[in-house]
């Protein structure tokens, strides 16, 4: 059981000195989560540190690879706004 | 005006701002105690008449932050974009300890270095801390300061007081968790995130109580708001009143920036930002309440230089690193020139106020716009300017209002996140307030142009001082009777 950081991470640090188990690791071209060590915070903290202060929706994984902080959970922006933000910038 | 020793001084900064005065009519600092003016007297941030001679720096080395604003986005980053949350590099406390000593060899002006994230500096106070403690050891010549949410505050007073760190500025959006709600989403605290207005409360209560601590300690606080109409902006006077009872000295209202490009909240949901009028209005409300800033320029969290300018690009991590810097000889270079620019600054001081123009006392206020590139004199070409000098020139005197930066300096292409207006069209549009633009020549196409739109074009008046030109073409306007009629109707004739 762990938990996983993809490439959307912006590299922030946020996460790194919260996590009770060391499991956090800065790397290029992202930070990663060390899955031997990862406990997914069990014992230490309700609920798991690194996706609690991560402020990028979809940056870190759970361990069945869904997002711990889906699409608008974070921003308020729901995905069909942002994909129509997105596709009007585009256009001009 | 003249600085013989910085004019000499091939380091010496270009740029910056170039109003000669950026503050209201009478000096912002007079009625501070004496105390107060001592620590702001060289800090570019806090003293509009600093601001022209001393430069800051940031450095980033704080990128976590604890809590989420409405307008900031951490995934993005752009070299030319100029705002607060935005860096290129993020640097280690080393890195910025050898950066910080580099910058302040190379440029003897730079009197003040801040850590302003690009997160929030007390969200990470190892990083931060290490940083301050290095720097009070090596360069005890250079003033620390430090700007926050506020969020960690109350835990991080002791240690920003060993430091010596004289100067917080708190960000303070709302006093009230209802209006909280609408500008932070969440903030993380005591190991979980907690949206709404229970985030907001809570927030809300750190800093006022970090203000206070603060405060108790002798430290000068001063606070920022961002504008954002429609949220806080009827909300910000009673912020004003508040900050300024609990002994915040300075309070620096700011336009919110919500481009969609950013991809911010507001950016994304249309939220605008205030117009000019808008902000000089709210500004000028809380000013009945409290000392207040105009000369703000938001700048990233890794400017370099005087406000309004950034030599970044100067000072990065590999030129640092092939840089010689002699500390000792340069704490001595730089306390020759300080002495010299205060010397000069006390000079200013003693001078006479410029005199008011002289017309009736009814007579409506008038905006202009100058383009300028320094020296407190109209000298710039309309088609050169990058940014415009806004004064109001009224009976009771002629004052600087704040700066209007134009789009196009950006996103000069137009083709990437422009949207298809034209440079002068924009131009026209960021001046849509002010009746007359003074520059030193205008092309035949932009004076038709701004004529079309209410806004009389001058180049009469180049190369002479700015007020004493505000002043002369004010007083050409009451004498030619066009401030008689209301505003809109005034240039239909």
């Amino acid at each position: 059981m762990a938990l996983r950081i993809i490439e959307s991470c912006v590299n922030c640090h946020a996460c790194e000195a919260l996590c009770p188990s060391q499991a956090i690791i800065e790397a290029h071209p992202h930070f990663l989560i060390d899955a031997r060590k990862c406990t997914e915070c069990e014992g230490d903290y309700p609920v798991q540190q690194c996706a609690a202060i991560c402020p990028i929706e979809g940056a870190i994984l759970d361990a069945t690879g869904l997002a711990m902080n889906p699409p608008g959970s974070l921003t308020g922006i729901s995905p069909e706004r942002m994909a129509a933000a997105m596709a009007e910038m585009r256009a001009r | 005006m003249e600085l013989t020793v910085l004019n000499n001084d091939p380091g010496a900064p270009k740029g910056g701002c170039s109003a000669s005065a950026c503050g209201s009519t009478d000096n912002q600092m007079s009625h501070l105690p004496e105390a107060i003016r001592e620590k702001v007297h060289n800090h570019p941030c806090y003293s509009e008449q600093a601001h022209h001679y001393f430069a800051r720096m940031h450095v980033a080395v704080a990128p976590a932050c604890n809590i989420q604003c409405h307008y900031c986005n951490r995934k993005y980053d752009c070299a030319n974009e100029s705002r607060p949350g935005v860096v290129s590099e993020l640097l280690s406390p080393e890195q910025a300890v050898k950066k910080t000593l580099a910058v302040a060899a190379n440029i003897p002006q730079m009197s003040v270095l801040g850590i302003a994230g690009p997160g929030d500096p007390l969200a990470n106070p190892g990083r931060t801390f290490a940083t301050f403690r290095a720097l009070s050891e090596q360069a005890p010549d250079i003033k620390l300061c430090v700007s926050t949410n506020g969020l960690a505050l109350p835990g991080c007073v002791e240690e920003l007081v060993k430091y010596n760190i004289d100067h917080v500025t708190i960000t303070i959006n709302c006093v009230d968790p209802a209006v909280g709600a609408k500008i932070y989403p969440w903030i993380f605290w005591k190991n979980r995130r907690i949206k709404g207005k229970k985030g907001a409360r809570i927030l809300i209560e750190q800093q006022q109580k970090g203000l206070e601590m603060l405060v108790a300690r002798g430290v000068l606080v001063k606070v920022n708001s961002v504008m954002i109409p429609g949220v806080n902006d009827q909300h910000l006077q009673e912020v004003s009143r508040i900050v300024k009872g609990k002994g915040a000295f300075l309070h620096n209202v700011m336009p919110l920036i919500s481009e969609a490009e950013h991809g911010t909240f507001y950016g994304v949901m249309g939220q605008r930002g205030p117009s000019p009028k808008e902000l000089a209005a709210l500004q000028d409300a809380c000013a009945g309440d409290m000392n207040m800033m105009r000369h703000c320029r938001q700048c990233r969290a890794d400017a370099v230089g005087l406000l309004g300018e950034d030599r970044g690009a100067e000072f990065t991590l590999d030129k640092v690193e092939a840089m010689e810097i002699d500390y000792a000889a340069a704490m001595a270079k730089r306390a020759v020139i300080h002495a010299a620019i205060r010397e000069e600054l006390e000079t200013q001081q003693a001078a006479p106020a410029p005199q008011a123009p002289v017309v009736d006392a009814t007579v409506r206020p008038v905006l202009m716009a100058i383009a300028t590139r320094g020296d407190g004199v109209i000298n710039q070409h309309f088609g050169h300017a990058q940014a415009f000098l806004v004064y109001e020139a009224s009976p009771a005197g002629v004052r600087f209002i704040g700066h209007r930066k134009l789009d196009a300096r950006y996103c000069e292409g137009g083709d990437t996140c422009g949207d298809g207006e034209t440079v002068l069209s924009r131009i026209v549009k960021a001046l849509a307030d002010c009746e007359a633009v003074l520059c030193a020549r205008i092309g035949f196409e932009p004076w038709e142009q701004l004529e079309a739109a209410g806004i009389q074009p001058n180049g009469e008046h180049a190369m002479e001082p700015i007020e004493e030109a505000v002043a002369a073409v004010y007083r050409e306007m009451v004498e030619a009777g066009r401030l008689d009629a209301p505003v809109d109707a005034a240039w239909i004739a």
